[in-house]
């Protein structure tokens, strides 16, 4: 009961965001964080509840954007440059996990680390196809249904029904036999393995799943910024929205959404103040690994219980864990 | 002909650079079980740092020395404070290598600047030795003669001495090994120095040839990966086999594909990755 109140107080709050949010500097943020948030809902369906930990999600990511604006630099319309862009993507990703999924843990990892190095190597240097570090400009932002998506609030508007869709869909799949299987594959392979599960079909699938919504994160991502380049397929970002993911609590619902938001905000608020971005993300990084590894809203929670324990004189009950 | 033969001569002399690098890589893969992404990190620090003693007016021997010294007390000191904390959980470590990774990289450009520093060669080497008709460069050639020497010792550490023998069981079954009174966590620390050390050395080695800039961590880390998937981890003959593979495709890639060049220094690692998962002489599949 609380908990449907309080999505349905979310959603009249972010629906009515060009109500209370001054300025379309702040707005576009919000549409960022939910570009962000899409990203890291899809990765989040590796990590958190298959347990694969990816480090090439950028490599996804990058190549729905570019397919995008290759295919409108090309002539193609917007409709068919979306699709396209989705095909490329889902053909990639495929690729992708049938290569990566030969092995899980750190094996998973650098395998991921890899291909994503790769498609960052094709976008850097395969200069006739992607222009290189100049990178592709997109002419325009698509109009659906006539609408032009060129001002922020339509923009957001557009990002938002995409990340409702992209949210109640993940919802339906974690909720359904399948995602029940999944986290199966991820607490105890061998024993889906003996009860008849395939487990490398069910990895597959999640895979293609988290691929779409990151493809379709990266495709937004290029009407946002109508510009596509290299660093998009970059390692940094890939780690960007891996602490995304773990900052907000992997293999919950809304944790990555939060540990999106978190990023955004930090990213441009640090950013106005202090030059020094990268080291903050390593900081925090490392600090949420040693410190929190369950994820910043209930790691803090722990903390903040024990301490309230420590101050009031009673011996720390979870010392023993 | 000559030209292609001076292709060769650079292949091999940046086969030894990474040799240095990725020998550590190798071993604390093998004994840790998990890939140092902040190695990339450690040899740029380490030319940095190298820099740093040039410019206080050391020779370049000794700067490199220096750097070597100080990376490793860097590397001990991240294994000892946030390594060992997360003992046995090697995602968690992964991630913190990563997370050590940015800031390293960050710390660099705050303290160095942005622009790319050459290092010059040092005196006495900066001619060129003719051999048999053909002129090789005196540096590249000192680089191959002391990475040669490196490996040599390396080997003889490893294969020869208690230590070696110590470091060879942990590779091999770090439980058992714990159970004969091994202290692995020592041997983890000591790897982590000895590693960081070499990379860091290899960094001002390199200097004069790669130049030190923002971003030399992110070009090496992905060799020193490849190497190993290449080679096997906690092998340093695959170690040297890889490194050698690897210099020669990256140059041989850039002069005659440049635009694919980064797909063809991957390639033989997904290969190997499908059909032989453990590496050309690893034990262990990652």
């Amino acid at each position: 009961m609380i908990r449907a109140a309080a999505a349905a107080v979310a959603l009249c709050a972010l629906a009515a965001a060009p109500l209370w949010i001054p300025g379309g500097y702040y707005l576009n943020i919000l549409s960022q964080i939910l570009i962000y948030a899409i990203f890291a809902l899809g990765l989040n369906l590796l990590v958190g509840y298959a347990g694969l930990v990816s480090l090439g999600h950028a490599g996804l990511f990058g190549v729905a954007c570019y397919a995008v604006a290759w295919l409108v630099a090309a002539g193609a319309g917007q409709l068919v440059a979306a699709l396209g862009a989705l095909a490329v993507l889902l053909a990639t990703t495929a690729a992708f996990a049938v290569l990566s999924l030969r092995s899980a843990g750190i094996g998973f990892l650098m395998i991921t680390l890899a291909i994503g190095q790769i498609l960052w190597g094709m976008a850097y240097r395969w200069i006739d196809l992607t222009g290189g570090d100049n990178g592709i400009n997109l002419a325009a932002r698509p109009q659906p249904f006539g609408i032009s998506l060129a001002f922020a609030t339509p923009f957001y508007y557009f990002t938002l029904i995409v990340f409702l869709v992209a949210l109640a869909s993940v919802a339906v799949f974690i909720a359904s036999p399948l995602g029940a299987s999944l986290k199966g594959t991820r607490d105890q392979p061998r024993r889906m393995s003996a009860l008849g599960y395939n487990v490398w079909l069910i990895r597959f699938l999640a895979f293609l799943f988290s691929g779409l919504w990151s493809g379709v994160a990266g495709l937004l991502f290029c009407y946002y910024n109508q510009f596509v380049s290299p660093n998009v397929l970059s390692l940094g970002s890939s780690a960007e929205a891996l602490l995304m993911v773990i900052s907000g609590g992997s293999g919950t619902l809304l944790g990555p959404i939060a540990g999106a938001a978190l990023v955004v905000v930090m990213k441009n608020v640090a950013s106005a103040y202090i030059e020094r971005w990268n080291f903050l993300l390593g900081a925090i990084f490392v600090a949420i690994v040693l410190f929190m590894p369950e994820g910043l809203v209930p790691g803090s929670a722990r903390l903040g219980r024990r301490l309230w324990l420590r101050l009031r004189g009673v011996p720390a009950a979870g010392g023993a864990r | 002909m000559n030209q292609w033969l001076l292709l060769g001569v650079n292949s091999i002399t940046l086969g030894g650079l990474l040799f240095l690098l990725s020998a550590g890589f190798s071993l604390i893969f093998g004994l840790m079980r998990i890939p140092n992404l902040t190695h990339g990190s450690f040899f740029m620090l380490g030319a940095y740092i190298g820099v740093s003693f040039l410019g206080l007016g050391l020779g370049f021997w000794a700067a490199a020395l220096l750097a070597a010294a100080a990376m490793a007390v860097i590397g001990g000191g991240i294994e000892r404070l946030l390594l060992r904390r997360l003992a046995g959980q090697e995602l968690a470590q992964v991630l913190v290598t990563l997370g050590l990774s940015f800031m390293i990289a960050d710390l660099c450009l705050m303290i160095w600047g942005g622009d790319p520093i050459s290092l010059d060669t040092p005196a006495g080497l900066s001619g060129a030795v003719p051999i048999a008709s053909i002129v090789f460069p005196a540096y590249r050639l000192a680089i191959v003669v002391i990475a040669v020497v490196i490996a040599v010792a390396l080997w003889l550490m490893l294969e020869r001495t208690r230590l070696g023998a110590m470091i060879r069981a942990g590779v091999d079954d770090a439980p058992m090994a714990r159970v004969v009174g091994i202290r692995v966590s020592r041997l983890f620390t000591l790897i982590f120095c000895l590693g960081a050390g070499i990379a860091g050395f290899a960094g001002v080695m390199g200097g004069p040839i790669l130049s030190v800039y923002p971003g030399l961590d992110a070009d090496m880390l992905p060799l020193a990966l490849i190497i190993v998937i290449l080679g096997g981890t906690g092998s340093l003959l695959g170690a040297l086999l890889g490194s050698i593979v690897v210099g020669f495709l990256y140059n041989f890639g850039q002069v005659l594909f440049p635009e694919i060049a980064y797909i063809i220094l991957f390639l033989p690692m997904l290969l190997i990755l499908l059909f032989r998962p453990q590496g050309l002489f690893g034990r262990h599949a990652p």
